[in-house]
């Protein structure tokens, strides 16, 4: 993937004298000229408010809009009807709570997560779970940092309506076996909800031979700009559950004390939506699928095996998560022993390395590892082996400056 | 300006005031939530001046050599003088801090006027 650094322009600046060495798109991706001219080429030429206009403009900007909903759907093997546009993966499991949440939880049942969530498939549920009178549980890890399979068996109970987990964990980097997940919450009757925020930026994700029944991922961290997000649902099921945001747009008869709803996706999307974001992940998409998935994952698993294997040679530092580059997504998590991830982050960003440091979002799983805190290495299409290298040579400076 | 001044670096290797006073007429604790960040302060006040101070916490370098720094500035001070001190004074004597990491350095800051409240000694004026 050596031509592909060069179509994101971002990455031509320099930091302090030095390259920019970008290795936080697990938070957020850098976009690509295709995708910024894509959103411009929008504003300057077909901007319009969709499914309203009867002029040409409105017309040219649903059909963009439209495509674009058909794009991501054939990306994740899915029909354009049951992929629902959003504003990211927060809001997509939020409404979701709610919609699913009223029509499928009641006093007693029982929501199932794990403790590898990010707070944005956590929160929402502790919430439902308050607002209904449910119970939530947690599914724990083994000690590699990998879901608790066996846990996860003890806590599913025929009063398991719902169970919410993620894909690919933002900290562990842990790859979730959610078909087997799946059948087995099916078993008990649960829905299943994935939050694939961290999956399908960077891996050939085919939801329906996944068996999941919802599942919810960010434009912005597969090369998209802000302000887009899928929520993917069942047809039957977005059928069943009611809407959690109403307005224009998404009912078909209103009268002054009552409407009716839309059909889906519609029926889910409220108000004037984020036309050029998802125009913008219409062509994330066609970006991505000109590379390849299965070659975006090949490069992402080099790229981490290289992470992994220059980060375990070291002896000062603890890394997080499984062993096995082939387990994990694109992030690796780790401490410098006795070195607040802070002070390694800054270090390194005088150096130009841009890595995250903090709980990301997933203060339980923190807990339990009994941190407070961990740096966080994320890598993706435009990162290189020299990237890799750069950061490592550059950790043992920040080691030599603050530890030992 | 780098952000790991050799003071940095000397404070937090080697820290001033260290550890916990018997009997402080005040002891107090500030967290920096976000980064786990959480120091406690204590001050042995005689006539109106800092007789002691000690400080125990743990954190980043930048908050831990704050702290440390801190200790050294405020000891033999007195109240009002200390009423009066600005965050800038702080920030100065550290050799200058990083915006991202402005938080971390003021964590001591925070915990000192939380003590100087505890104690009743209000700031007159809000500082900046
Ligand atoms: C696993 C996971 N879930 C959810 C989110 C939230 O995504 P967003 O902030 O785009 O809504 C993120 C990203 O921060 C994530 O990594």
């Amino acid at each position: 993937m050596r031509t592909v650094r060069t179509d994101f322009p971002i990455l031509d600046q320099r930091i302090n004298g030095r390259s920019l060495v970008y290795l936080d798109s697990a938070a957020t991706s850098q976009k690509p000229r295709q995708v910024i001219e894509a959103v411009a080429r929008f504003y300057r030429e077909t901007n319009a408010n969709v499914h309203r206009g009867l002029y040409g403009l409105s017309v040219g900007a649903t059909e963009l809009y439209e495509g674009a909903r058909k794009k991501v759907a054939a990306f994740i093997g899915v029909d354009p009807e049951e992929v629902i546009f959003t504003r990211g993966t927060t809001e997509s499991l939020n409404a979701l709570s709610y919609s699913l949440g009223e029509a499928w939880v009641g006093p007693g049942d029982e929501i199932l997560v794990t403790v590898m969530e990010h707070h944005a498939n956590l929160v929402p549920w502790q919430e439902l779970a308050k607002r209904k009178g449910a119970v939530l549980q947690a599914v724990g890890i083994t000690p590699e940092g990998e879901l608790d399979l066996e846990d996860f068996r003890r806590k599913l109970s025929p009063r398991t309506r719902i169970v919410a987990v993620t894909h690919v964990s933002n900290v562990l980097g842990t790859v979730n076996p959610i078909s087997e997940i799946a059948e087995m919450a099916h078993e008990v009757g649960a829905k299943v909800v994935v939050d694939a925020a961290q999956a399908v930026p960077h891996m050939s994700v085919r939801v329906k031979e996944q068996g999941c029944d919802f599942l919810a991922f960010s434009g912005h961290k597969m090369l998209a700009p802000t302000g887009i997000g899928v929520l993917w649902g069942r047809k039957e099921l977005l059928e069943e559950i009611p809407p959690f945001l109403t307005g224009g747009e998404m009912i078909r008869e209103v009268w002054i004390d009552r409407a009716t709803w839309n059909d889906p996706p519609y029926k889910f999307e409220a108000g004037t939506p984020p036309v050029a974001q998802a125009v913008g992940l219409g062509a994330a998409v066609e970006y991505l699928e000109g590379l390849g998935m299965e070659e975006v994952r090949r490069h992402e698993e080099e790229l981490v095996a290289k992470v992994l294997e220059g980060l375990l040679a070291r002896d000062y530092v603890d890394v997080y998560g499984p062993r096995d580059p082939a387990r994990r997504g694109g992030v690796v998590a780790f401490n410098l022993k006795g070195i607040h991830p802070h002070d390694v982050a800054t270090l390194l960003d005088q150096e130009g390395i841009a890595i995250r440091a903090g709980h990301h979002c997933a203060q339980p799983l923190h807990r339990l590892l009994g941190i407070a805190a961990s740096c966080r290495v994320s890598v993706y299409v435009y990162n290189t082996p020299d990237d890799i290298e750069a950061f490592l040579a550059a950790l043992d400076r920040v080691w030599e400056a603050l530890g030992g | 300006m780098s952000p790991y001044e050799d003071l940095i670096i000397d404070h937090w290797r080697n820290p001033r005031n260290k550890g916990t006073l018997a009997d402080p007429d005040v002891d107090v604790t500030e967290a920096n939530v976000p980064c786990g960040d959480v120091l406690r302060l204590q001050l042995k006040v005689r006539d109106g001046t800092v007789q002691d101070v000690r400080f125990n916490g743990r954190g980043c370098a930048i908050s831990m050599a704050s702290a440390s720094l801190l200790t050294e500035m405020v000891k033999g001070k007195k109240l009002d003088e200390l009423r009066e001190m600005r965050e800038e004074e702080l920030l100065e004597a550290l050799g200058g801090v990083i915006k991202p990491r402005l938080s971390c350095a003021l964590l001591s800051y925070r915990t000192l006027k939380k003590a100087l409240e505890a104690l009743g000694v209000h700031a007159r004026r809000a500082s900046s």
